[in-house]
């Protein structure tokens, strides 16, 4: 072996143990959270966890149904104000506008990506909530407030998924298209967009995963009442929040019953990550 | 072999890519049920000039044309042509078989449902005939719903074809139909070409000379966006008048 060779082994060796050191930080992470938070679960009844409405976290009662209806509740309503946002402005971005355009506005809409999470939330206790609270009534800290930070909050990467996977179709089918005389949009909706739907539904999850684990700006926006909420405008409490806000206080089977929130969470996003991965790699084998 | 009416004429062609004339004064008639076959080098301007005549160059930005495109008398470059109607009558072929990534069926009925189509029945035979038309229909009756992404490179290409058809246009522009088929394919399209013409005008873009003898009645060759010469097929292939044509078709140049 010539001192070159074993130069470059020494190299190999060295990134390898760097790599699993990151990996294996993940993996105990991952153990750490599961050995704190579910035997609680077991000593109570996963039933009582995932099911029980009430969450008195003092007195044994640790229903997290709340939360877990909270959590999917503002998820879904930033799915539905920011997917056909973000799929408009994605489709007018490839499509319709001007090179030039999208050349500017694709790194602008990015950088929305990279304003801190807290400066959302402020800005929606400062004009959003109060907005809400004088022409929809409620107390304005609600579902519907987190929802549309959220919606807003997801915009960068659905956008940036969806436009990535659009102009991932090849110019030949736009072609085809118009040389049947298909308008633009015709060629958009029924061509462009089915070529290129699993590689938005991706994006459209990853978007979602990044609803659900927000956790500050929806503490400042959301009001925060362990309840299950009774309209968009009542105020509510996700499973990241949960965890957020009694931190700090928190001993003992309360301590533990955070954790087990974490696993809820845990969970609930694995599927969301494995989904996407499962709709890319059937896009990429077609 | 003369006779039939011209179904395109084209005057004074010019066509510019920004600064660059991809075109220089063309003038050439398509006659009706004819082949016409158009030979010459990569870049000289061939693809250009098919793409011209249902305005496909409109989609590539900074190309720009000068002259006229007479269809049935009709200039297409004037401002208030139907475009959407212009491309169902003068319809295209790729180099490349381009099926969109759906159903077979939904493919060959595609073209209908853009112009407004939606009666059941008629789409349905309009599928049928459309794949009779390219003897497609045999090998795939029973695959109407599968993904036509999923077909040989032959049977894409002629799908491709049939999706034309079942919009039922007039003339049918191809683009190296053949290029990415093997020789037994591309014979079997050649033979289908010489049925189509009984129904339709095609003008046929091909690297491949002996492919122009053999389907086209005639024949324009192209060199550096110039129409160097055009004629008979049989009289560009036997006795050229210019010597740039015959250098070309006698594999001295090219």
């Amino acid at each position: 072996m010539t001192p070159l060779e074993r130069n470059d082994r020494l190299i190999r060796i060295g990134l390898l143990m760097i790599a699993l050191s990151a990996i294996s930080i993940l993996a105990i992470i991952t153990v750490f959270i599961f050995e704190q938070g579910t035997p609680i679960m077991f000593k109570y009844g996963l039933k009582s966890f995932l099911l029980g409405r009430d969450w008195y976290p003092t007195e044994q009662s640790f229903g997290l149904l709340p939360m877990i209806v909270g959590s999917l509740m503002v998820t879904a309503g930033a799915l539905i104000i920011g997917v056909p946002l973000g799929l408009a402005s994605a489709i007018f971005l490839t499509e319709f506008s001007h090179r030039r355009l999208t050349r500017i506005l694709k790194p602008v809409i990015e950088l929305l990506a990279g304003i801190p999470s807290v400066v959302y939330g402020f800005i929606g206790l400062m004009f959003l909530v109060p907005f809400i609270r004088e022409n929809f009534g409620g107390p304005g800290l609600s579902v519907l407030a987190a929802s549309i930070i959220l919606g807003i909050m997801i915009l960068p990467t659905v956008i940036s998924i969806a436009i990535d996977s659009i102009r991932a179709v090849p110019d030949s089918y736009r072609e085809g298209s118009i040389a049947l005389g298909a308008t633009k949009w015709q060629t958009v909706r029924l061509v462009v967009l089915p070529a290129a739907r699993s590689g938005i539904v991706a994006g459209i999850i990853l978007g979602m995963g990044r609803a659900i684990g927000e956790t500050m700006a929806v503490i400042m926006v959301a009001g925060n009442a362990a309840n299950i909420p009774d309209s968009i405008l009542a105020p509510v409490r996700t499973l990241t929040s949960n965890i957020a806000l009694e931190m700090a206080y928190a001993g003992g089977e309360h301590r533990e019953a955070l954790f087990a929130t974490g696993v809820i969470l845990f969970i609930i996003i694995m599927i969301l990550n494995t989904l996407a991965n499962v709709t890319t790699a059937r896009q990429r084998r077609k | 072999m003369s006779g039939t009416k011209n179904v395109i004429e084209v005057r004074d062609l010019n066509v510019y890519y920004g600064k660059f004339q991809a075109l220089r004064s063309i003038n050439l008639d398509i006659q009706a049920n004819r082949i016409t076959a158009l030979i010459g080098p990569s870049g000289c301007g061939k693809s250009t000039f098919l793409r011209a005549l249902n305005r496909m160059n409109d989609l590539i930005e900074g190309c720009r044309t000068e002259g006229q495109v007479l269809f049935e008398g009709k200039n297409i470059y004037d401002p208030e042509t139907d475009l959407l109607e212009l491309r169902r009558r003068v319809g295209m072929v790729f180099q490349r078989p381009n099926p969109f990534p759906l159903s077979v069926a939904e493919n060959i009925t595609y073209g209908l449902r853009v112009h407004g189509i939606t009666d059941r029945e008629y789409l349905e035979e309009k599928l049928y005939r459309s794949l009779q038309a390219v003897n497609l229909w045999d090998e795939l009756k029973d695959r109407l719903y599968e993904n036509a992404l999923k077909l040989t490179g032959e049977q894409q290409q002629r799908l491709c074809i049939a999706r034309l058809l079942a919009v039922e246009p007039e003339v049918v522009l191809m683009d190296e139909p053949c290029s990415a088929l093997d020789p037994v394919a591309t014979a079997r399209i050649e033979d289908l070409m010489y049925e189509l013409k009984k129904d339709y005008t095609i003008v046929i873009v091909t690297h491949n000379m002996q492919q122009a003898a053999r389907v086209s009645d005639y024949t324009g060759y192209f060199l550096l966006g110039d129409l160097v010469e055009f004629g008979e097929t049989h009289q560009i292939f036997t006795s050229p008048r210019d010597k740039r044509t015959e250098d070309y078709i006698t594999g001295r140049f090219g």
